[in-house]
């Protein structure tokens, strides 16, 4: 990858290049800027909902045969060490895809939010207070119907904050992908850097941002309204 | 895979300018600096907070940095930055990429520093006070070790995105592991690109492993709770970002 | 000494802790704050050390007005002590006990020798010192918070229910060994409790207050429960008043009569027809009480054999000439024969008496024909 010393450009408001001009560049190239932003969005959000659904049994586990949970923390946290790229490297060696293909970003994403959920599952399901647990026990519930109707609710609120930090660090990793040429939002950076030849080029660099910006937001926004949704009693306990 | 093998055993490839030991050399240099410009004005800055309780709105907007692309603000900034400088090698891609880096390393540090001091019982911070310490007595004396655990998470976490990130930096021209992974990549030459992956995830590891080291001797065992061979509470890079999700949820 | 005037404490929001509250707490005595939540026990106390400034009013330790000392400085030379400890959980046992003293500079090595020594004093192994608060219990965390406090021999010690946190059988024992580290050292005690019989046990006077941090009543404890100064202080004492004030009279001299007694290990068949109820009092060869003995109770096997401990009742407990009332009567009430047994000093056997006997020295008392003077 080469990158070519750059000269400064002319005045940035009204020249081709300037940052404000991302909107035209948008509609220049608005088919496809859709299309990143949606392999980006799916990119992003499928390993949390994957991510979630792998790491709600594998806590429950973590929590209810305490042996396992030391070395579950010692693997997770190996696993989180790893750099994203060296991540999405290795895929298709393990995985046997081609390196373009974004599944190798999804799987490895994947691998992440459950390595981050199953320790903020595990230590979510411990932060209920025995004895409530101790009282559904009591009053007849099964061990699977306690998990259900008691447990878990309560620990939403700590789930969700996890799957926020899961869901906006994703956005931003996915981003990352784009250097090595896998269609999302990130191209808009490689773009932006490729053409900043003569000077700087702007306009993807701040659709990139501005979009990545918005939809980790919006990520955010979703995942915040669908705890509130989920948890009625913490809104009255408020309100008081 | 076998071809990664014998890339990775080839006697060249470790020395010389552009040899593995000199990019890790490269790679921990890049990553060395930002992590100490980060702590430098985080870890003071979280201590102050954490222990006069005011000014908590700066340690939410440090958090809210998480929502930018680090790679476009790699770009960005180089591509703002790198006319302004001529003629001196390095420079035009290291000063974006340690703007970045800096910015990177300061929220987890700031935050669970933060979190760390917040976190020590009121009861012992009460009994400190009330036996005549003063106030910078108090933060230095008792708040401060007990907040240990907490704080080398905040390290840890930060080491691990500053070292993740500068790998990511190769692509803007930067040296470093991550150099082996682009310059594999655009020359399809995979061996190389895999053993770049495997050679960043490596030193990922080792690091966290010297800064684990660090925090077993450096945490009093009163307070990690390492008394017989019980295993110490998780306080690892992970459990940082644990922390700041159990912060988030109050 | 340490004295309080028209201390008052008001908050931002229109709450008032403590209004106009005057007291005196004499050197050398142990001063009880007690009253309801929300009295302002905690936040007169916290206003001796300076952790909470008052809006009004004066506080002076021995003359010397609080305001006017650096906080720091101040409260070195107080010794503070607290509900759950407030130990350090990053410094050992014995580190911990030498904080004050390093902090005022003392050299180290006498500090922690004389900190080992305090540890001893608090009745805690020495093995203890090197290790973290979290290996140890709450009782034992207690007694290490009240050696940190003592470790730079302050005059005045200041202590916020330092007993409450721990169970009643570990609190009983705390308590004791308290007043005889006091009846040691003498020191100016403000100590705060919602607990009246602690107050009650522990005080050389109680402050009661009222919610809204006035001054209810002022008195030893013995005048609080035979006298309490309004209906607050009448129902915040409690029940069964009477009963309680006997144990600040002393019994005087008790008119002990002659008991039969049969020697552990001697024929059984010997206690047959000694005593009209048929409950005989066992002793051993030096004439120490050991328990009584039912000769009807014992079955047919064992009325061959010797007296031996399994056979004995254990219920009573023991007075002394040196008792109060209420030990005396306690003595007669759980006995099992009814006579509760009068020991002397060594523990030997001096004789027993009856429950009715003791009233008609409690009612003696009342009525003024024996003057007892308060224990």
């Amino acid at each position: 990858m080469t990158s070519g010393r750059m000269t400064p450009a002319g005045t940035l408001a009204d020249s081709n290049s300037s940052p404000l001009k991302l909107f035209s560049y948008f509609s220049q190239n608005r088919s496809e800027v859709l299309s990143w932003l949606g392999y980006h969005a799916w990119l992003s959000a499928l390993p949390v909902l994957a991510g979630l659904l792998i790491a709600l049994p594998l806590g429950y586990v973590a929590r209810r045969y305490r042996w396992i949970y030391p070395p579950m923390v010692t693997l997770t946290g190996l696993l989180y060490t790893i750099p994203s790229i060296a991540l999405f490297v290795a895929m298709p060696g393990i995985l046997g895809t081609q390196i373009l293909d974004p599944i190798n970003v999804a799987v490895a994403l994947t691998v992440y939010t459950v390595a981050l959920l199953v320790r903020v599952v595990a230590d979510g399901l411990g932060a209920v207070p025995e004895d409530v647990s101790q009282a559904a026990t009591a009053m007849g519930y099964t061990r699977f119907q306690r998990l259900l109707r008691v447990e878990l609710p309560i620990s939403i609120p700590v789930i969700t904050a996890g799957l926020r930090v899961a869901a906006v660090s994703n956005v931003s990793l996915v981003a990352v992908a784009g250097t090595i040429g896998v269609p999302e939002l990130g191209q808009l950076f490689s773009n932006g850097f490729q053409l900043s030849v003569d000077g700087p080029y702007y306009p993807p660099i701040a659709l990139g941002l501005v979009l990545c910006v918005l939809l980790a937001l919006a990520f955010d926004g979703v995942i915040l309204l669908a705890n509130r949704a989920a948890t009625p009693w913490r809104r009255v306990a408020s309100a008081r | 895979m076998s071809s990664t093998f014998s890339w990775l055993n080839d006697p060249d490839n470790w020395h010389g300018a552009d040899g593995i030991l000199s990019r890790v050399g490269e790679h921990l240099q890049y990553s060395a600096i930002a992590l100490g410009i980060g702590a430098v004005i985080a870890f003071p800055l979280g201590l102050l907070i954490g222990h006069t309780r005011r000014g908590s709105w700066l340690v939410s907007a440090a958090n809210a940095l998480r929502a930018l692309p680090t790679i476009g603000l790699l770009v960005l900034l180089y591509v703002i930055i790198a006319p302004q400088i001529h003629g001196r090698g390095n420079a035009v891609y290291l000063i974006p990429t340690e703007i970045v880096l800096v910015l990177l390393a300061i929220p987890p540090i700031l935050a669970n520093t933060y979190a760390g001091v917040q976190n020590v019982d009121p009861a012992v911070r009460d009994a400190a006070t009330g036996m005549g310490m003063t106030g910078g007595q108090v933060l230095g004396r008792v708040e401060l070790p007990n907040a240990l655990p907490l704080i080398f998470s905040g390290l840890r976490s930060a080491t691990l995105q500053v070292i993740a990130t500068a790998t990511i930096a190769a692509y803007i021209g930067l040296g470093g592991l991550g150099r082996f992974v682009y310059d594999g990549q655009a020359s399809q030459d995979f061996a190389q690109r895999t053993s770049g992956a495997i050679l960043v995830a490596a030193l990922a590891v080792v690091v966290d492993f010297v800064l684990a080291t660090v925090q077993r001797y450096a945490v009093s065992r009163g307070v990690s709770g390492r008394f017989s061979r019980r295993a110490a509470g998780p306080a690892d890079a992970l459990g940082a970002n644990v922390a700041q999700v159990e912060v988030a949820a109050g | 000494m340490i004295r309080l005037e028209s201390v008052t404490k008001r908050y931002p929001d229109g709450t008032v802790a403590v209004d106009e509250l005057s007291l005196v707490a004499p050197s050398g005595q142990i001063t009880v704050l007690v009253g309801p939540s929300g009295c302002g026990k905690t936040t007169s106390l916290r206003m001796i050390n300076r952790m909470i400034e008052p809006s009004g009013g004066r506080i002076f330790i021995d003359d010397q007005d609080v305001s006017k000392v650096a906080p720091a400085r101040l409260r070195r030379g107080i010794g503070y002590v607290i509900q759950h400890a407030g130990l350090f959980p990053h410094r050992t046992v014995l580190d911990n006990v030498a904080t004050v003293p390093l902090l005022l500079g003392q050299r180290r090595k006498q500090v922690r020798a004389q900190a080992m020594e305090l540890l001893e004093r608090v009745g805690l192994d020495p093995n203890f010192a090197n290790r973290y608060p979290a290996q140890l219990s709450g009782g034992q965390q207690q007694r290490v918070g009240v050696a940190r406090a003592l470790a730079a021999d302050p005059p005045v010690m200041l202590m916020d229910e330092p007993f409450s946190a721990v169970d009643p059988v570990v609190r009983a024992q705390l308590q004791e060994e308290f007043l005889r580290l006091q009846s040691d050292l003498g020191k100016t005690i403000v100590f705060v409790t919602h607990d009246i019989d602690e107050a009650i046990k522990l005080g050389d006077q109680v402050a009661v207050l009222r919610v809204g941090g006035t001054l209810a009543q002022l008195a030893t404890p013995a005048e609080l429960l035979s006298r309490p100064a309004d209906a607050f202080v009448a129902g915040f004492v409690g029940r069964d008043r009477g009963y309680r004030a006997l144990g600040f009279a002393a019994a005087g001299e008790l008119p002990v009569s002659e008991e039969p007694v049969i020697v552990l290990g001697a024929p059984l068949a010997g206690a047959r027809g000694l005593t009209a109820d048929g409950w005989v009092l066992v002793v051993d060869p030096a004439r120490r009480p050991q328990g009584w003995l039912s000769v009807a109770g014992v079955d047919a096997a064992a009325l061959d054999g010797p007296v031996t401990a399994d056979l004995l009742n254990l219920g009573g407990t023991l007075a002394t000439q040196a008792s109060t009332l209420r030990e005396a009567l306690d003595a007669a009430l759980s006995s099992p024969s009814g006579r509760g047994v009068v020991v002397a000093e060594d523990g030997r056997l001096e004789g027993t008496i009856t429950a009715s006997e003791v009233l008609t020295r409690i009612e003696a008392r009342s009525r003024g024909t024996q003057p007892v003077s308060p224990a």
